[in-house]
C-alpha cells in the first residue's frame, strides 16, 4: 500500500447525452436566478429543446460509432445497445412532451398560494408563472436517462431520485383543479418515497448478500454464496417493489390514476411515456443482469404480478368517468402487457426477441400516449380541460378531425391491426409464446378484449352520441400541440403499417443484450 | 398485371377521393363509379382465371415485415374468386340502395360512402390473402369500418349493436391471434405463407388446440349457434346497405375461414371435431328457423334466417364431401345475393313507412305491387325454391351431407320446411290482407330501386338454372381442399354440374 488513490476513469464521451441534459438543467437554474422574469420563458424553451435535440444527436452518434461492450465509468453506467435505444426513445418523447408545455394554460402562477385565496388572485393578476418547470423537467429527463443505464444499484437509486423528485414537484403545479393537483403531488411524493425506501433497503440487503452493489457481481454471487438466501430473497423482493411501483404494476398501481389525473397534462404525458420507458429499462437491467440467475424464483412472482396488473388495469378502467384516470388505468393495463415480455426469457435468441419486442412496444406506446394526452389538452370548457367523459359526447360531430385522431389513438391502444399498438402487442406476445408463456398470453388477449371495451366506449361517446348543448369547445391548438398530435398520429400509422425499420433497430439494439 | 392489388388500390384511392369531394351528390356518384370500375376489373380478372390451372392464381408476394415472417401475399383460388365476385357485385348495388340512407341521421354522407369503399378493399383483401397473418390483419381491421357504419348510421339502438358486434368479433379475433402466434412458433418455418404452413403441424393434440383458436373466431363471425346473439342486433340496427354487406359478405369470412384454414391447416383436428360442428350446425339450422318464425321485426327475422343458413353452410363445409363442400361454397355466394335482396327490399319498405315491425304493415301488395313482387322473389330464394339459385346449393349441401351423415341431413331438411313458414308468413302479414291505413299512400319502387333489385333477381334466376360456370370454378378448388384433408368421397360423386335443373 503506497497511499495513492487511483483517479476513477470516466468515459465522458459515452455519457455525453446525459451530461448535456444535466448541464442544460443547471444552466436553466442559473437562468431562473439571473434572467429577468419576462425573458425567462423565451430563454428556457429553446434551451430545453436544443439540449434534448443535442442529446439525441449524441445518442445517435454513439450508436453509429459502435456500441461499447464494457460498462463505463468504472462499471457504474452501462451504455449498451438497449440503453442507447431507450435513451433515444426517452429523448424524443421528452422533446414532444415539452412542445406540449408551451401552452401557458397548464401551470399555476404561484404554487404556494392556497387555492381560492387572495394570493392566488394576485398571482393571476401579475401573470406570474413558474418557469422552473423547464429545468425541473430536464433534471427528471436526466434521471430517466441514467436510471435504465445504471449498472449498480446505488447509481440506480440516485437516478431514481433524480428522476422522481422533480416529478413530485411538477405534479403539484396544475393551473386548474388545484386541490386535486396538490393531492396528487403529496400522494405521489409519499408513496414514491416509500418505494424508494424499499429500493434502498433492498440494495442494502443485496449488498449484505453479495458484498457488492454491482449488478454483474451480484449475479456472480448467486452461484457462489451459500447460506444467505434470506437476505437474497428479501432484498430481491424489495428491489422488485421499488421498480414495480414506478411502472405502476398491481398491487402498487394505486398512485397512478390520482397522479395522472391531478398533474398538468404535459407532465402526465411525460410520465406516461418517459417514466414508463425508463422504469422498464431499469427493471429489465436489474432482473436480467443482476438477478438473471434467480429467474426461476422471480419469474412465477412476475407471472402473478403481470396477470394481476392486466386484470386490474382493464377492469377498473371500465368504471372511470375522468378521461385522464381512464388513460391512467389503460397505462396500468399496458404495463401488464409489457411485463409479459419481461418474463419471456430463456436462451440468448429468446432474450433478444423478448427485449426487441419490449423496446418496440415502448416506442409505439409512448408516441400514442403522448398524442392522446395532447388531444386531452385541446378539449376544453370554461373550467379548463373537459375531463369528464360525458363532456366528450358528440365531439365527432363538432370537430371530426380531432375526434377521429383520438379514436385512432384509442384503437391503437386496443391493438387493432394497422396501428402501432397491434405490432407492439404482437411482438411481445410472440416472444412470450415461444418462451413458453402461452397461458399468460391468453390472459393477455382476454384482458385486451376487456380493455377494448372502454376504449370503444369513448369512441361511442364521441361519434355515436349527440353533442351536449353546452359541450366543450376545442381550442385552436398552438403550433406545438398541433405538431405533437401530428407526430404521434404519424408514428402510430407508420409503425402500424411499416414497422420493419423500427423493429430492425430494436432488434439490433437488443442483439448485444445488456452488457455485464 | 397485379390484379388483386389493383382492385384494392382502386377502392382505397376511391375512398380517399370521396372524402375530398365537397358535394354529397357528387360523392355518391363518384362512389358508384369507383365501385363499378372495381366490378369491371374483377370481371376482367375472373375471365382470365383458368379453373384447372394452378391452385392459386394472380399471385403476388412481397416481404412485408421480414422480422415476423409476414408477407403481403395475395392470390385467389376458385373459392376466393367467387367470394370476391360476390363482394364486388354487392358493393355497387349497396351504394345505389343506400343513396338516401346516410342522410337520415344528419351525419356526414361522404364518410359513409368512404367507409363503404374502405370496406370493399378489405373484403377483397381478406379473401385474397395467402399469408395467414395478412388474413388476420384484414379479418380484424375490417371490423372498424363496419363498426362505424352501424354505430353512426344505424337505428335507435345503434351504439349498443355496434359495440356488441365489435366486442364479439374482437374477442374471437384475439383468440385467433393466440392461435396464429402459436401456429407460427410451433411450425418453426419462419413464415406465415399459407402454402408453407399446410401440413406442418403433425401433432394431433396441438392441432386440436389451434383448431379451436381459429374455429371459435370463425364461429363467432359466421355466426354459428351458440355464438350468434350479436347478429340479430347488429343486422337489425345497421342501415340496410351495411346489413347486406355484414350478413352477405363479412359473415362469409367465417365460413370461408373454416373451409380454408381450419380444414387445410388442421385436418386431423377438423375430423375430430366434425361431429361437434355438425351438431352445432344442425341446432343452428333448426333453432334459427324457429326463432325467425317468432320475430316481430323484419330485419331481425332476416338475421335469424341467416343463422339458419349459416348452419347449412358450416354443415356443408364439415361434411367433407365434394358435393357438400362445393354446395357450401355456392351457398355462400347465393346466400349473399338472396339475403342481400331480402334486406334491401325490406329496407325500401322500412324507409317508406319508418317502421321495422311486421305488424305495422298489411296489404302492401295492392298499393305497391312491384315492391311486393320483388319481396316475394327474394323471399322464395331464401326458402330455396327450385329454379332459384339457392335451391341448387342447399340441395347439394343436403345430398353431400347425406352421403356421410344420414341423421343430421334428415334433421336439417326440416329447416327447409320451417323456411317456408317464416318467409311466407311474413309475406302474408305484410303484403296480403286488407291494406293497413298507414301504408295506403305507400309509393311503389322508383327507378333507382328497380335498378338495385333487378340485377340481384337476375343473378338468382340465372344461377338457379345454370350454376355450371360457378361450379366449374368452385369444384376443383374444393376437391383440392378436401384432398389436403385427405378425405375421399364415400361413394362416386354425382356429376355435380347437372344438378340444378
Amino acid at each position: 500500500m503506497n497511499g495513492t488513490i487511483e483517479a476513477p476513469t470516466i468515459e465522458y464521451a459515452l455519457l455525453a447525452p446525459m451530461l448535456v441534459v444535466f448541464g442544460a438543467a443547471i444552466a436553466g437554474v442559473l437562468v431562473e436566478a439571473f434572467a429577468p422574469r419576462y425573458l425567462r420563458s423565451a430563454v428556457h424553451l429553446p434551451l430545453t429543446l436544443l439540449s434534448l435535440a443535442g442529446a439525441f444527436a449524441l445518442t445517435v452518434w454513439q450508436a453509429v460509432k459502435g456500441v461499447p461492450t464494457k460498462p463505463a465509468a468504472m462499471g457504474a453506467v452501462a451504455v449498451d445497445g438497449p440503453a442507447l435505444f431507450i435513451w433515444g426513445t426517452i429523448l424524443v418523447l421528452a422533446f414532444v412532451s415539452v412542445l406540449l408545455i408551451k401552452d401557458e394554460e397548464h401551470f399555476v402562477g404561484s404554487a404556494a398560494a392556497l387555492p381560492g385565496s387572495a394570493e392566488e388572485e394576485q398571482s393571476l393578476v401579475e401573470r406570474a408563472a413558474h418557469t422552473e418547470v423547464y429545468p425541473l423537467l430536464l433534471f427528471a429527463v436526466g434521471g430517466m436517462l441514467l436510471f435504465p443505464a445504471s449498472n449498480d444499484l446505488l447509481v440506480a437509486f440516485v437516478a431514481l431520485e433524480v428522476m422522481s423528485l422533480p416529478l413530485y414537484l411538477l405534479c403539484g403545479l396544475a393551473r386548474r383543479r388545484r386541490l386535486l393537483s396538490q393531492e396528487a403531488a403529496v400522494k405521489y411524493f409519499l408513496l414514491g418515497a416509500f418505494s424508494s425506501a424499499f429500493f434502498l433497503y433492498g440494495t442494502a440487503l443485496l449488498y449484505g448478500y453479495a458484498g457488492s452493489v454491482d449488478l454483474a457481481k451480484i449475479n456472480l454471487a448467486l452461484g457462489s454464496v451459500g447460506g444467505q438466501d434470506t437476505l437474497l430473497y428479501i432484498g430481491a423482493a424489495m428491489l422488485g417493489v421499488g421498480l414495480l411501483f414506478k411502472i405502476g404494476a398491481a398491487p402498487f398501481q394505486a398512485w397512478k390514476p390520482d397522479v395522472y389525473q391531478g398533474s398538468p397534462t404535459p407532465i402526465t404525458a411525460l410520465m406516461a411515456s418517459g417514466t414508463l420507458v425508463a422504469a422498464f429499462g431499469a427493471l429489465l437491467r436489474v432482473f436480467w443482469v443482476g438477478l438473471g440467475g434467480l429467474d426461476w424464483d422471480w419469474r412465477p412472482v412476475f407471472y402473478g404480478v403481470a396477470i394481476l396488473t392486466m386484470v386490474v388495469g382493464a377492469i377498473l378502467a371500465i368504471t372511470q368517468t375522468d378521461i385522464k384516470r381512464m388513460l391512467a388505468y389503460s397505462s396500468i393495463a399496458h404495463g401488464g402487457f409489457l411485463l409479459i415480455g419481461v418474463i419471456a426469457t430463456g436462451s440468448a435468441a429468446q432474450n433478444t426477441a423478448a427485449l426487441s419486442g419490449l423496446l418496440f412496444y415502448l416506442v409505439a406506446y409512448g408516441f400514442t400516449t403522448v398524442g392522446a394526452f395532447a388531444v386531452v389538452t385541446m378539449v376544453r370548457d370554461a373550467g379548463g380541460e373537459a375531463w369528464h367523459l360525458s363532456r366528450w359526447a358528440g365531439l365527432g360531430k363538432r370537430s371530426p378531425l380531432l375526434a377521429g385522431t383520438f379514436a385512432f389513438f384509442l384503437l391503437a391502444f386496443a391493438g387493432i391491426p394497422l396501428t402501432s399498438g397491434f405490432f407492439g402487442k404482437y411482438a411481445v406476445f410472440q416472444a412470450a409464446v415461444s418462451g413458453g408463456a402461452l397461458p399468460l398470453v391468453i390472459v393477455g388477449v382476454v384482458a385486451s378484449a376487456v380493455a377494448a371495451f372502454f376504449y370503444v366506449r369513448v369512441i361511442v361517446l364521441m361519434f355515436f352520441s349527440d353533442p351536449a348543448a353546452d359541450g366543450p369547445s376545442v381550442v385552436l391548438p398552438s403550433r406545438g400541440t398541433a405538431a405533437v398530435v401530428g407526430i404521434a398520429a404519424l408514428a402510430t400509422v407508420v409503425l402500424g403499417v411499416f414497422p420493419q425499420p423500427v423493429l430492425d433497430l430494436a432488434h439490433t439494439a437488443a442483439q448485444s443484450l445488456f452488457v455485464r | 398485371m397485379p390484379w388483386l392489388s389493383t382492385l384494392m388500390g382502386v377502392s382505397v384511392l376511391g375512398a380517399l377521393g370521396v372524402t375530398l369531394v365537397r358535394n354529397d351528390k357528387l360523392a355518391k356518384q363518384f362512389t358508384l363509379v369507383v365501385s363499378l370500375i372495381v366490378l369491371a376489373l374483377t370481371v376482367a380478372m375472373a375471365v382470365q382465371f383458368s379453373p384447372n390451372g394452378d391452385k392459386f392464381q394472380f399471385a403476388e408476394t412481397y416481404d412485408w415485415i421480414p422480422a415476423f415472417g409476414v408477407h403481403y401475399g395475395v392470390a385467389v383460388d376458385g373459392i376466393a374468386l367467387v367470394l370476391i365476385l360476390l363482394s364486388v357485385i354487392l358493393v355497387p348495388i349497396v351504394v345505389l340502395a343506400s343513396w338516401h340512407d346516410a342522410e337520415a341521421g344528419k351525419r356526414s354522407v361522404r364518410t359513409y360512402f368512404s367507409l363503404l369503399l374502405v370496406l370493399e378493399a378489405m373484403m377483397i383483401g381478406v379473401f385474397a390473402a395467402t399469408d395467414v397473418f395478412l388474413f388476420y390483419v384484414f379479418f380484424e381491421a375490417m371490423l372498424i369500418p363496419m363498426y362505424f357504419m352501424i354505430g353512426s348510421y344505424g337505428g335507435a339502438q345503434r351504439s349498443y349493436a355496434a359495440v356488441k358486434f365489435l366486442l364479439y368479433s374482437l374477442f374471437g379475433g384475439l383468440l385467433m391471434l393466440v392461435a396464429v402466434i402459436a401456429l407460427y412458433s410451433i411450425a418453426g418455418k419462419g413464415t406465415f405463407m399459407f402454402t408453407d404452413l399446410v401440413g406442418t403441424i403433425q401433432d394431433v393434440t396441438t392441432q386440436k388446440w389451434l383448431f379451436l383458436g381459429f374455429f371459435v373466431a370463425f364461429a363467432i363471425k359466421a355466426p354459428l349457434w351458440p355464438f350468434h346473439t350479436w347478429l340479430p342486433d347488429a343486422a337489425a340496427q345497421a342501415p340496410a346497405g351495411a346489413a347486406v354487406l355484414l350478413v352477405g359478405v363479412l359473415d362469409k369470412v367465417g365460413t370461408y375461414g373454416m373451409l380454408r384454414f381450419c380444414l387445410e391447416l388442421f385436418p386431423d383436428a377438423a375430423k375430430f371435431f366434425t361431429p361437434l360442428v355438425i351438431t352445432l350446425s344442425v341446432i343452428g339450422i333448426v333453432y334459427g328457423a324457429i326463432v325467425a318464425i317468432g320475430q316481430t321485426d323484419m330485419k331481425r327475422l332476416i338475421a335469424y334466417t341467416s343463422v339458419s343458413h349459416f348452419g347449412f353452410i358450416a354443415m356443408g363445409v364439415f361434411a367433407m364431401t365434394t358435393n357438400a363442400g362445393s354446395g357450401a361454397t355456392l351457398y355462400m355466394v347465393n346466400h349473399g345475393f338472396s339475403t342481400g335482396a331480402l334486406f334491401l327490399v325490406a329496407g325500401f319498405l322500412i324507409y317508406r313507412r319508418g317502421s321495422q315491425f311486421i305488424s305495422d304493415y298489411g296489404g302492401v301488395q295492392k298499393v305497391a305491387p312491384i315492391l311486393a313482387g320483388t319481396f316475394l322473389v327474394a323471399g322464395l330464394s331464401s326458402l330455396s325454391l327450385p329454379g332459384l339459385s339457392t335451391f341448387v346449393s342447399e340441395f347439394m349441401v343436403l345430398i353431400g351431407t347425406y352421403e356421410r351423415y344420414l341423421v343430421p341431413a334428415v334433421i336439417a331438411t326440416t329447416g327447409v320446411i320451417l323456411a317456408a313458414i317464416y318467409i311466407l308468413w311474413m309475406y302474408q302479414r305484410t303484403m296480403n290482407g286488407p291494406t293497413a291505413e298507414s301504408v295506403k299512400a305507400l309509393p311503389d319502387l322508383n327507378a333507382r330501386e328497380k335498378f338495385v333489385v333487378a340485377p340481384l333477381i337476375a343473378l338468382l334466376l340465372v344461377f338457379g338454372f345454370y350454376p355450371k360456370p360457378l361450379l366449374d370454378v368452385i369444384n376443383p378448388a374444393v376437391k383440392d381442399t378436401l384432398s389436403s384433408v385427405s378425405v375421399t368421397d364415400p361413394k362416386p360423386a354425382v356429376p355435380v354440374a347437372q344438378e340444378g335443373k
